[in-house]
């Protein structure tokens, strides 16, 4: 017991009192914090200001008259690339590509990682091989073959041309999760589901991915914040009805039809914000132990 | 013909053979215990049995039906892992049904045979625990009542008890014992403890290097070692071996063997054995407990002799005293009673039963007599 009171003591003290040091660290740590809250700062007041309080100047203060008529506009009146429709109709597009990309790719990142470690055949580990390295080539060699592809299938222009790609582009990073995830995962529970009777697929439902949580959590978070954030992609391969909130955006900002609305641009940004920050709050907790699972036993 | 028919069975990775040729027949009913030092091919034997790694060449049968092709959902085993292996997503309920589910048993019937076991094992107050929530000794339960449930054929234990601590293992070893009594159900159980092996077995398949060295009955395994490997691995402590060489004594043929210190003794063999071995150099393997001191020897013993010796070493170990002197060059161990007056750095007579002595031939390490 001794030695136990002992260790306690130094660290119960250090964390109850408050040396000059730690108030000097505390201090800059909260500088840095508010010098990284500065732009969401920015967006946020000058989304709830008129227009004429920014343009006179006072981009920093809080509004003197409060208003929803921006996040209105930004929504659902604005003048997006030719039509005054607002970003809803863009916005929708994106929870109709990241929702079915996401789905997808993490499900075929799991049966991935499922066969590679569980089912392994010969050249499983080159093929796994090959899956990393399309991680890893850059987005703009793929556009023009992507585009031919997406031709030559009917998918072109459309939003599940977008998925299509986002699906491609997404498992090689879904798959390199699930496989190492899979590989800490004991082979002798699913020769004990064999013996069982449960085929492959019962096997992978009942015995694997219920166990999955955590990785399934650091997949989709990483998968969602990708393919929602994507550009490159969306303004490649999208037509007026098909692009994406991040695209739309970029075109509400750059319609210059008369006055720049920042006001309107800075709710619109924060509404092509708003889905990956949710989601990660909501998720989030549960990223960093999904990113340590496997590290640590336990 | 027997239940399960091992036949000339081989298992190879690529180049690599890891099983050669293996013919082990088991009868119905048998406690099977295969028993060698890690990486011997235990393992890879009984996952041929349960249909998990395939048979390279050669054939398993069970009650005369050969299992190639045939899934291990289909041969009608139930297996026991080292890890236990338990579904950590289903309690202790999910995962003893998990296997009659996925048979298609109905839940009347499930839920019958789930009690039933529970009662068996005293597990019923953990049914709807998950698996993080239990002991060790509680998961090995479970992991048996997951493999009773399912009234297989044959049951396969790999080394179901080397994650308990020791206590808890002899507990188990013994409720192991009494479970295969009671049910008669034909067991093959891996280890590489040589005491689970001599105790619990009806025969045991001594393994090293993929090869099965010896299958016999425990007796047979312990009195009858078929080459030094045997001898050494099995028994504790182990056989003792050293060199020595066959002289024609005055009663027939002796043992001639060295002493530390340079003198030499001759231990008679017992009537009529090595009488053709005159002149040859051998190892000769006596069990510790076959060296004693004179009022401790065999009295049914008719070749018991006496040795004057240096003492080395002696370790009082409660109920006994195990005292080393050397033979040969070679460390060898006597078993005395406790109550024997002996200290390092005297001379003691030993006596050597020598009905009890093997010989093993250097060079191929095969027994000779
Ligand atoms: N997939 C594999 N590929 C190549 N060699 C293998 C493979 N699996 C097992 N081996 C080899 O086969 C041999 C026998 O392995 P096995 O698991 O049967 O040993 P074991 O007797 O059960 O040992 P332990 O007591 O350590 O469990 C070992 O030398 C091992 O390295
Ligand atoms: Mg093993």
């Amino acid at each position: 017991m001794m030695p136990g009171v002992s260790m306690d003591n130094p660290v119960a003290a250090r964390s109850r009192g408050f040396s000059p040091g730690r108030i000097v660290l505390y201090l800059i740590l909260g500088l840095f914090c508010l010098y990284y809250l500065l732009p969401l700062y920015v967006m946020a007041v000058n989304s709830v200001k008129p227009l004429s309080e920014i343009t006179s100047g006072g981009m920093m203060s809080l509004p003197d008259e409060w208003t929803l008529a921006p996040w209105r506009a930004a929504w659902s009146q604005a003048q997006v690339g030719v039509e005054a429709t607002g970003l809803r109709p863009y916005f929708m597009n994106s929870i109709l590509m990241v929702v079915p990309a996401v789905a997808l790719s993490t499900i075929m990142g799991a049966l991935n990682g499922y066969v590679l470690t569980k089912w392994a055949f010969r050249g499983s580990t080159v093929l796994f091989g090959l899956l990393l390295f399309g991680c890893f080539i850059p987005f703009q060699m793929v556009l023009i073959p992507m585009a031919r592809m997406l031709g030559l299938m009917g998918l072109a222009g459309s939003v599940a041309g977008l998925v299509f790609v986002h699906v491609v582009y997404g498992i090689g990073f879904s798959t390199l999760y699930f496989r190492n995830y899979y590989a800490a995962f004991p082979t002798e529970l699913v020769r004990a589901a064999q013996i069982d009777g449960a085929g492959f697929f019962r096997i992978f439902w009942r015995i694997l991915l219920p166990s999955s949580g955590p990785i399934a959590v650091v997949c989709i978070i990483w998968q969602f914040t990708n393919i929602w954030n994507d550009f490159l992609f969306g303004a490649s391969f999208s037509d007026f009805d098909s692009q994406p909130m991040t695209v739309a955006l970029n075109n509400l900002v750059q319609s210059s039809t008369g006055v720049r609305e920042y006001n309107v641009h800075f709710a619109g940004a924060i509404m092509a914000a708003l889905p990956t920050l949710l989601v990660y709050i909501v998720a989030g907790r549960f990223f960093v132990r999904g990113l340590m699972a496997g590290s640590v036993k336990g | 013909m027997g239940f399960l028919d091992i036949t000339r069975a081989t298992k190879s990775y690529g180049a690599l053979k890891v099983l050669h040729e293996t013919d082990i027949s088991v009868e119905e009913g048998e406690f099977l215990v295969l028993v060698g030092p890690s990486g011997c091919g235990k393992s890879t034997l009984l996952n041929m049995i349960a249909g998990l790694e395939e048979v390279t060449s050669g054939d398993i049968a069970i009650r005369g039906r050969s299992m190639k092709g045939v899934k291990p959902a289909d041969r009608n085993i139930a297996m026991v892992f080292q890890s236990y292996a338990l579904y950590p997503n289903m309690s202790v309920r999910g995962n003893i049904s998990f296997g009659m589910e996925m048979h298609g048993i109905a839940r009347p019937e499930r839920e019958r045979r789930i009690a039933e076991v529970a009662e068996l094992l005293q597990i019923g107050q953990l049914l709807d625990r998950k698996p993080g929530q239990l002991s060790g000794g509680q998961r090995q339960r479970v992991a048996m009542g997951r493999a009773l449930v399912r009234e297989p054929d044959v049951f396969l234990f790999d080394e179901p008890l080397s994650n308990l601590d020791a206590k808890l293992r002899v507990d188990m070893r013994t409720e192991i014992k009494k479970l295969h009594q009671k049910l008669g159900t034909t067991i093959i159980y891996v280890t590489h403890d040589q005491i689970e092996a001599l105790t619990l077995s009806t025969r045991i398949a001594v393994m090293y290097d993929g090869h099965v060295q010896q299958l016999g009955t425990p007796r047979e395994i312990y009195d009858n070692p078929a080459n030094m490997f045997v001898a050494g691995f099995m028994g504790s402590p182990s056989m003792n071996l050293f060199p020595a060489r066959v002289v024609a004594g005055r009663d027939g043929p002796a043992a001639e063997i060295v002493l530390a210190g340079g003198g030499s003794a001759q231990l008679p063999f017992a009537q009529g054995r090595m009488t053709d071995q005159v002149g040859r150099e051998i190892v000769l393997g006596i069990r510790p407990e076959a060296i004693t001191d004179r009022d401790g020897a065999d009295r049914n013993s008719r070749a018991v002799h006496e040795v004057e010796a240096l003492v080395e070493i002696t370790e009082p170990a409660g109920s006994d005293t195990f005292v080393a002197t050397q033979i040969g060059g070679r460390d060898v161990t006597g078993r005395l009673r406790a109550d024997v007056q002996v200290a390092a750095g005297q001379r003691f007579s030993f006596a050597f039963n020598m009905e009890k002595a093997v010989a093993f031939d250097p060079r191929t390490e095969r027994r000779i007599g």
